[in-house]
């Protein structure tokens, strides 16, 4: 469950923490797209590493890398895949370039990971259905969202309970073949189900006693508003996404093969 | 047997959840352990079936290191029933709810109908063998996990809160079944926050705060010790209360009464020697 700890939210106050969460998401976005434009290794890896110091100033290093070490079982696939795929495509030998696409889709895939875990990482829930509903998104929509985020840390709690509870009883979930294995996670599966239906049933119980949906309006506690900080953090984002435009645009990007000359 | 040396537990989160644990629970003990939310009771009873393994120090199961065999093995040995039924209730019916863990250890099927059988009827669940575990009630559903894990009849048997969400009658029924796995050399260790029903049990209890334990021995020694319980955020069961605070009067009554039987035969003496 290593994964899920890197979405989870932990409270502490930060620069990165106090922006607006609505800033945050769009830099998630921004780097979404332009991990999306570059397909050589040269600026995923720049993209890779321009974002560290924003885990560093958040604080959240030891979870940042909890997450990546969770991301590090589907990287490796990832690249595999990659790998086999275009080594069967280049006539069954391994060039350089071929190495240098998996790579990158990999390090694609990582900065991914990375981007939406220092949003994760940093954004209460709390602030993210704020964020939302302040962007006029219905309350429907926003109130279920922030939920599901929510409860994915519980859910992923209750998982490991339950797989405590049937590893009791004499359960063993690396056990048999393929088919076997996969029919080893229906005693897991049906109690998490069982018990998230369960708990929505509740949960919807516990909010119309209180009032839910009783006027069409609905006042906020706090209100989300732009700071001196947010307009920074914005202008780096929209500097680091016209730069790779630019990039993409009018620069020719250098190859591995050419970097790895250059050295020699 | 179940020995823990200086039993350390680290969560991955950083929690320090057992801070130096050594105990020796014998064949055929009957232990509680009780103690505040976050104690670290249940983490250190999911040591027991190694579910989790120590950071520091070790944990033998009848002289076998915990680290050493897999859950699996341990549990044919350690029965484990969870504080949530829900947690583990998963086939079509009641009877094969039990019978999964049976195919698990891989008894033979007439081996299995025997077993189940014995399990149905041991906890009164007979007329449910073809229901569905979801259509019981809570209490109902608790009794289904418990013969799930008896079913295979383990040596040890680890419950954790059993007593939640049980009505009084259900609660007395359990006190005896536990009573009486005791008399068959069972050695069961239940976790509980419900003094009143440890208090009638009256098995050794071992008291933790913080990590550590705090107390250990009878529960007529552990629960009638008010400073001791304060510490362990523990209010002491009823008839233990009135006794502490009757000796407080200077009348010569014992401090450690927790049996009512026992407080009925004391108050008696105590009202006659009066009367003459």
């Amino acid at each position: 469950m290593s994964f899920f700890e890197g979405l989870r939210f932990r409270r502490v106050s930060s620069p990165i923490h106090n922006l607006d969460p609505r800033i945050k998401f769009i830099y998630a976005c921004a780097i979404f797209v332009i991990a999306i434009l570059f397909w050589e290794f040269l600026p995923l890896a720049v993209l890779f590493v321009i974002q560290i110091p924003f885990v560093l100033i958040a604080g959240v290093k030891r979870e940042w890398i909890r997450s990546m070490r969770g991301a590090a079982f589907l990287a490796s696939i990832i690249f595999l895949t990659n790998l086999i795929f275009s080594f069967i495509n280049a006539g069954y030998t391994i060039t350089l370039s071929s190495l240098e696409y998996a790579l990158a889709m990999t390090l694609r895939f990582l900065v991914l990971i990375e981007s939406f875990s220092i949003f994760f990482l940093t954004t209460s829930p709390d602030h993210l259905g704020l964020a939302l509903e302040q962007t006029h998104v219905p309350y429907e929509f926003c109130f279920a969202f922030t939920t599901a985020v929510r409860f994915v840390p519980v859910l992923a709690e209750e998982a490991q309970t339950i797989m405590d509870a049937q590893k009791a009883r004499g359960l063993e979930l690396e056990k048999g073949n393929f088919l076997k294995r996969i029919r080893n996670y229906i005693p897991i599966l049906i109690p998490l189900i069982v018990s998230a239906i369960r708990r929505s049933l509740e949960l919807a119980e516990a909010m119309e006693s209180r009032a839910w949906g009783a006027t069409k309006k609905r006042t906020n506690l706090y209100v989300l508003k732009m700071k001196r900080n947010d307009f920074v953090f914005i202008a780096i984002t929209v500097g680091i996404l016209a730069a790779a435009i630019f990039v993409r645009l009018y620069v020719t990007v250098p190859h591995l093969e050419i970097i790895l000359k250059g050295f020699t | 047997m179940i020995e823990a040396q200086d039993l350390h537990f680290t969560y991955p989160n950083g929690v320090e959840a057992l801070k130096g644990i050594s105990l020796t629970i014998h064949d055929g003990e009957f232990v509680a352990i009780m103690g505040e939310n976050g104690a670290g009771k249940t983490t250190l009873v999911k040591h027991f079936n190694g579910l989790l393994k120590p950071t520091l120090g070790k944990v033998l199961v009848d002289g076998v290191e915990t680290t050493k065999v897999s859950v699996a093995s341990l549990a044919r040995k350690v029965g484990f029933v969870f504080q949530n039924p829900d947690h583990q209730l998963f086939s079509e019916t009641v009877e094969e709810e039990i019978a999964f863990a049976l195919k698990n250890f891989g008894f033979s099927a007439d081996i299995i109908e025997k077993r189940v059988t014995w399990a149905l009827n041991l906890l009164g669940l007979t007329q449910y063998r073809r229901t569905s575990p979801f259509m019981l009630s809570g209490g109902e559903r608790k009794r289904v996990a418990l013969a799930s894990v008896l079913a295979w009849d383990p040596t040890i048997l680890i419950l954790d809160e059993p007593t939640i969400g049980q009505d009084y009658q259900q609660k007395e029924k359990l006190r005896q079944f536990i009573l009486q796995l005791k008399a068959q050399g069972k050695t069961i260790v239940m976790v509980t926050h419900d003094v009143e029903f440890v208090a009638e049990c009256n098995p050794r209890v071992l008291l933790m705060r913080g990590g550590k334990i705090v107390a250990d021995g009878e529960a007529r020694k552990v629960l009638t010790n008010p400073e001791i319980l304060e510490h362990a955020s523990i209010v002491p069961p009823q008839i233990a209360q009135i006794f502490i605070q009757l000796s407080e009067l200077n009348l010569d009554f014992p401090k450690d009464v927790i049996d009512v039987y026992e407080a009925r035969e004391i108050l008696l003496k105590t009202l006659g020697r009066r009367n003459q």
